[in-house]
């Protein structure tokens, strides 16, 4: 299973990079070997893989490493975000003509989902309004036009079509009088799926579109396409001009790596996605969610994310102003410390946040992984609330208790608190430096 | 009855006919006027993407020795014809232990080597159309949405109809809006009979009826379509799993062929298609289609190295006569044309 490789050759590579501080080249370069994959994968055209890894590497090297992140993770981040920057904002609007009808063209290869997108749309035009009429300008497919009415009856929009006879051209021209004098203000045309190599067939959308003028462009693409996409949206964009795209078949497992291939080449917006065989199955299309798709590295995306939220700003300040008042307790203790935990390797993240390095140096070394945490978990939550609140009340009986129902040591409980109490010490320095100054500066990240 | 053996047959001689017509670039004129057509159908089919024969890699070796960064440019070409990251670093892997085997030194003789290895790929698990030996005949068509299921069906139909056999359709997708005409459409144009119901109806009825149709008409081969559905979908899926044992219980036995239908333009997600259908109903062969676009359709050849299942046609375009019989050599070849 290629995707069960990817992910533990990623940790593997994660594992090796110890970088600290700046991102190291070296690191960088590392974190994107796997990242090149991860987008290959994903059926990212192999050039706009290579492209887009050089430009990340760009920005990534020499690059601060996030406090609450690994290298690895900040290379990714970066990556993520590039994606997202990529793959643009959401733009799922379809210009509509000062003057209708305003004329959208639906173009394609065979068998993308021209004309089931063309009902969905159509649809979803009526739902707010509008007057839409589909065109049936596939004469060559059988039972294409057919196709088309069937759609338009189930969800009660007119069809426009002239049998198979007559020039697409024709029937386009014809569409636009007929809703011009039936009070439609907005004209679909579904064109039949062709090659973008099929000269004469690419020859008719010409025609079509110097008679009809269409406001919109929009090219049909499945989501399951490889590494030909940017051939495919880079003729049908040069020869007709897309305004933008309609990603097909979301609701599928594929990973969709033809989005960022035909963003990259077009530079056109990828306005709506489908996620669904039923005629109300077209979204809004959303870069960031496709980016995070595309890069399927859902599990270090999260953790990222749950890193970020951990520091967030409010929870900070009152956690700050708790140590400026002394009132820093074990309970504080055991939820900062189950934060860290969500956000990855612990020994290497204790070492990295500022300040917390300090802390590594105390005597003895703070207890910081994972099953060092467990047991300093299973000590504070064999605590009565009051002791939290105030250790000082922790005498030989009551030790003995808490080692006893946490399954420790009578040490490992002595140790713990001896270590809170060095902690509370440093808290208090720490915060009385920041009087007066920088408030926050050198402060423990968590507090930030 | 001369239409059982075609497909052997075509494998074994014809399809080497074709390819010499093809290199010697002149095409036979001792065959009918059908056959000659067909046969020039074959040829502009496959010259849109044979220019340049092994075009880009020949240019890529040329004058090359052999060293990493050959096999790493090698790599880019494959990835390219959407092979697939394991099966690229397979083939590669195998690259270059034959040229380290066979002391290679020029990049020209890789050529050779790696069209060996993809053709061998190929044969490792080649087979023809098993449907010389039963009567009816079964061949269930099945795939994602739009891959080209109904065109495979109208095109086999008409290639069995011209070798005198006797085809019925069966019209199984009864949920895509226009199915049962599309594929009326193709059953009118090339003059088979159909068995269809109505739009929304149950697509296992369809293939019951029609196994019992085949069977009272004495029909030679029939061919059963079915709707597009997404691997994914648990539902859709559970459903063309009835269809299977509907068919074979009424059949007394499993149908002749289950034909898997891959759009080459398609990327990695084939692997997904061909492994989760393929545990609903089990593949006997793939179809790739749309072979006469720019796409490689190299993701069959991960699916033949990672699923063994043979390749057993492909589609070239959207007349009657646009199918073939895979052929390994003419696909490697393609691969790697401009
Ligand atoms: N160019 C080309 N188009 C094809 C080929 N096979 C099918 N098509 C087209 O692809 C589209 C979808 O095919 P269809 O048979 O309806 O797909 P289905 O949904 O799987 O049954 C139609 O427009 C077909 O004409 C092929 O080999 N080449
Ligand atoms: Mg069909």
């Amino acid at each position: 299973m290629p995707f069960g490789n990817l992910a533990s050759r990623l940790q593997e590579t994660f594992k090796k990079l110890s970088g600290r501080g700046k991102l190291s080249e070296k690191d960088v370069t590392a974190a994107l070997r796997e990242v090149r994959l991860a987008l290959l994968e994903a059926d990212v055209n192999y050039k706009v893989v290579k492209t887009f890894t050089d430009k990340v590497k760009e920005r990534a090297v020499g690059h601060e490493v996030l406090s609450s992140l690994s290298p690895a993770q900040q290379v990714i981040k970066i990556v993520n975000e590039e994606l997202t920057e990529l793959m643009g904002g959401t733009l799922s609007k379809i210009t509509l003509a000062s003057k209708p009808p305003t004329v959208i063209m639906m173009v394609g290869l065979q068998g993308a989902g021209k004309t089931t997108t063309s009902g969905k749309l159509a649809l979803l035009f009526k739902k707010q309004g509008h007057r839409p009429l589909l065109v049936a300008a596939d004469i060559y497919r059988p039972a294409a036009i057919k196709q088309l009415e069937v759609l338009g009856e189930q969800v009660g929009i007119p069809v426009f079509s002239m049998g198979d006879t007559h020039s697409p051209v024709d029937i386009a021209n014809a569409a636009i009088s007929h809703a011009n004098s039936h009070g439609n203000d907005i004209v679909i045309l579904d064109t039949a799926g062709r090659l973008h190599i099929d000269e004469d067939l690419m020859e008719e959308l010409v025609q079509i579109k110097e008679k009809t003028k269409p406001h919109e462009i929009l090219l049909v693409v499945d989501a399951m396409t490889g590494q030909d996409a940017v051939n495919v949206a880079e003729a049908f964009n040069e020869q007709l001009g897309i305004d933008g795209v309609v990603l097909t078949k979301l609701d599928g497992d594929a990973r969709g790596g033809a989005a960022l291939s035909i963003k990259t080449v077009t530079n056109t917006p990828i306005k709506f996605a489908g996620i669904s065989e039923k005629l109300d199955g077209l979204e809004p299309f959303h870069p960031d969610r496709m980016a995070r798709r595309i890069l399927g590295m859902g599990d270090i995306l999260s953790l990222i994310e749950k890193a970020e939220a951990s520091m967030d700003e409010k929870k900070a300040k009152e956690l700050a102003e708790k140590i400026k008042r002394a009132e820093f307790t074990l309970e504080d203790f055991k939820d900062q410390l189950q934060q860290i935990k969500n956000m990855g390797p612990l020994d290497q993240l204790i070492g990295m946040l500022p300040g917390m390095g300090q802390l590594k140096n105390l005597k003895g070394g703070l207890a910081v992984d994972d099953s060092h945490l467990k047991s300093i978990e299973a000590i504070i939550n064999s605590m009565t609330v009051e002791e939290r609140q105030n250790p000082s009340i922790i005498g030989g009986s009551r030790r003995r208790r808490i080692a006893q129902g946490s399954g420790t040591r009578v040490q490992d409980v002595n140790r713990l608190l001896k270590q809170f109490e060095q902690m509370r010490q440093m808290m208090k320095q720490v915060s009385g430096m920041g009087k007066g100054k920088k408030k926050g500066r050198n402060m423990l990240p968590f507090f930030r | 009855m001369g239409w059982r053996n075609i497909f052997r047959r075509r494998k074994d001689d014809e399809i080497k006919n074709t390819t010499d017509t093809l290199s010697t670039e002149t095409v036979s004129t001792e065959n009918t006027e059908t056959k000659n057509n067909f046969f020039q159908r074959l040829k502009s089919g496959l010259s849109k993407t044979r220019q340049g024969l092994f075009g880009k890699v020949e240019s890529l070796l040329t004058g090359r020795t052999i060293d990493e960064e050959l096999f790493e440019e090698l790599e880019d070409l494959l990835i390219q014809a959407d092979v697939g990251f394991e099966t690229t670093m397979y083939l590669i892997d195998e690259l270059r232990e034959r040229a380290k085997r066979d002391k290679l030194k020029e990049g020209i003789q890789l050529k050779e080597t790696l069209e060996q290895v993809i053709v061998s790929i190929f044969s490792e698990n080649a087979a023809p159309l098993a449907i010389g030996d039963n009567s009816p005949a079964v061949i269930m068509v099945v795939g994602v949405n739009g891959a080209g299921k109904t065109t495979t069906i109208g095109k086999l139909g008409y290639r069995l109809k011209q070798e005198q056999a006797k085809v019925l359709f069966a019209a199984g997708d009864t949920f895509r809006a226009a199915a049962i005409e599309q594929l009326e459409t193709w059953a009118t144009r090339i003059g088979v009979d159909i068995i269809a119901h109505k739009e929304g109806s149950d697509p296992a009825a369809v293939a019951f009826d029609a196994v019992a149709a085949a069977k009272a008409r004495k029909a030679d081969v029939l061919l059963l379509d079915t709707a597009g559905r997404l691997q994914t979908k648990k539902n859709l899926m559970a459903e063309l799993g009835k269809v299977y044992r509907v068919v074979s219980k009424e059949l007394g036995r499993e149908p002749d062929e289950v034909l898997l239908v891959i759009d080459a333009t398609t990327g990695q997600n084939a692997l997904s298609q061909a492994r989760l259908f393929n545990e609903v109903v089990p593949l006997t062969g793939i179809v790739l289609t749309k072979l006469d676009g720019t796409a490689k359709g190299g993701i069959i050849l991960a699916l033949s190295h990672e699923l063994k299942i043979p390749v057993k046609l492909v589609g070239v375009g959207e007349q009657n006569e646009d199918l073939q019989d895979f052929d390994p050599e003419s696909f490697a070849t393609a691969l790697f044309s401009d």
